[in-house]
């Protein structure tokens, strides 16, 4: 059975250190937050300028001048804080930021990102991804391991425009995760879901990986 | 110096003209200047050039200027949910660059600071780094991005003091901030005009300097785009 969008989540979570400083892109890297290990406590930053994301309001407590990245409705905790979109990038590009979680459309095997444009198609922007790729100390990617027409997304060489050059640092799919230890190592499979095989993995994969 | 205006045509008077850039505050539809916007549009200022960080949605926001056909061109970094942008922008009407979130705001702190350019790695290798000077520091290639500097800047504050000193509410503050000090003239349009002496100095969030004219606009009727909420759960 390959991981659902919340095994995957719950799989990033793991990577949750306590104290760690997290930002959470849009799409299945939000469910993150609800995977948080016992006894480690995490900020979680949001770049329209936030730290300490508490869960969504109660119905009928929702603040129009309190929203997230992806401009849904949220809280505050007793530890939150408020700031500029200028002191928020200060934060991400300056690596002050521990780990990001963001979603993708392709990955090559050196650790380059696209997941903002398709030419002649989407023309939605980047927002704030290629700071955070550029910025953060250990970006996650989680995916789908293929497209929706059976694609594989983790391939030899991006095809759409980049996010970021060689960023990555591990890749969550619903079959298994790929990680490497630096930005000149390549990615190794190093877990698989339960009852995916090494081969399976293979055969969805075009990118060059150390199985 | 009284820096109260009475609403927000009469802020703008003097100051628009066609083919003028303006920087404008908020993120998505929270903490924009929607009153300065309004009177922009019944203007009829043409050819704006407009940083600002989304371009507001049908109708509501910027949106406003997109469907008067007044922005020649949108200098945004995130422009989804908008149709009319779209469908301008697909048809070769409306130029945009797009610019990452950070470079966005960095480039509006800069050009408020006196600072015409400044290096980040952000946008390294992409098409954002396409005829860019790139320059190695510390064994890291960064580009060269430049400082953005309006003929008017507009935002939305959440209280004012008559001297103009202003704080901003929760994360309606975003854009708003750096983007008050980015060009020659801010107007500022606030919820509530409050006494000088009434705010807290240590708690300012713009001081006045910035701010140069000022109106309430209250009441708003503040849009929400995605409203999320959990389930009372029953005790």
């Amino acid at each position: 059975m390959p991981w659902t969008r919340d095994d995957m989540a719950a799989r990033a979570a793991k990577e949750l250190k306590d104290g760690y400083y997290v930002n959470l892109g849009i799409g299945i890297p939000t469910l993150v937050a609800n995977h948080v290990p016992e006894g480690i406590e995490v900020t979680l930053q949001s770049e329209n300028g936030m730290l300490g994301i508490g869960p969504f309001p109660m119905d009928g407590d929702e603040d129009a001048d309190l929203i997230n990245a992806g401009k849904q409705t949220i809280s505050e905790l007793a530890s939150s804080s408020y700031f500029s979109s200028s002191d928020s990038f200060a934060m991400i590009r300056g690596g002050h930021i521990d780990l990001t979680v963001l979603g993708a459309m392709e990955i090559a095997e050196n650790g380059d990102i696209a997941n903002w444009m398709i030419p002649g198609k989407m023309i939605k922007g980047m927002g704030g991804a290629m700071d955070l790729v550029a910025g953060v100390k250990k970006i996650i990617v989680v995916m789908e391991h293929t497209s929706k027409n059976g694609d594989p997304k983790f391939i030899p060489e991006c095809t759409l425009p980049l996010t970021g050059k060689n960023v990555v640092d591990m890749i969550i799919t619903d079959m298994c995760v790929f990680q490497r230890p630096d930005h000149d190592s390549p990615f190794k499979l190093i877990e698989l879901a339960p009852g995916v095989t090494a081969e399976d993995v293979a055969a969805k994969t075009t990118a060059h990986y150390i199985a | 110096m009284q820096k109260i205006y009475p609403d927000a045509a009469s802020a703008l008077e003097g100051l628009l003209f066609d083919g003028m850039h303006i920087c404008a505050g908020g993120f998505g539809l929270c903490g924009i200047p929607e009153r300065l916007i309004d009177a922009i549009r019944d203007a009829g200022t043409k050819d704006l050039t407009i940083a600002s960080n989304n371009a507001g949605i049908d109708g509501e926001g910027l949106g406003k200027l997109l469907r008067t056909r007044q922005v020649k061109k949108m200098i945004s970094s995130y422009v989804g949910e908008n149709k009319e942008f779209e469908r301008q922008y697909l048809a070769g009407e409306l130029e945009v660059e797009f610019c990452p979130q950070g470079t966005l705001a960095e480039r509006c702190r800069a050009g408020g600071a006196g600072i015409p350019g400044f290096y980040t790695k952000t946008g390294v290798g992409t098409q954002v780094a396409e005829g860019k000077e790139h320059k190695d520091f510390d064994g890291q290639t960064y580009i060269l991005e430049r400082g953005i500097y309006a003929d008017l800047c507009i935002i939305k504050g959440w209280k004012a003091d008559k001297s103009g000193n202003l704080i901003f509410r929760k994360t309606a503050r975003n854009f708003n901030q750096p983007m008050a000090t980015a060009g020659k003239i801010c107007i500022a349009e606030v919820e509530e005009i409050v006494e000088t002496g009434s705010l807290d100095p240590d708690c300012i969030h713009l001081p006045g300097i910035y701010v140069k004219r000022l109106i309430c606009g209250a009441p708003y009727d503040k849009k929400i785009e995605f409203k999320t909420v959990r389930e009372k759960v029953a005790a």
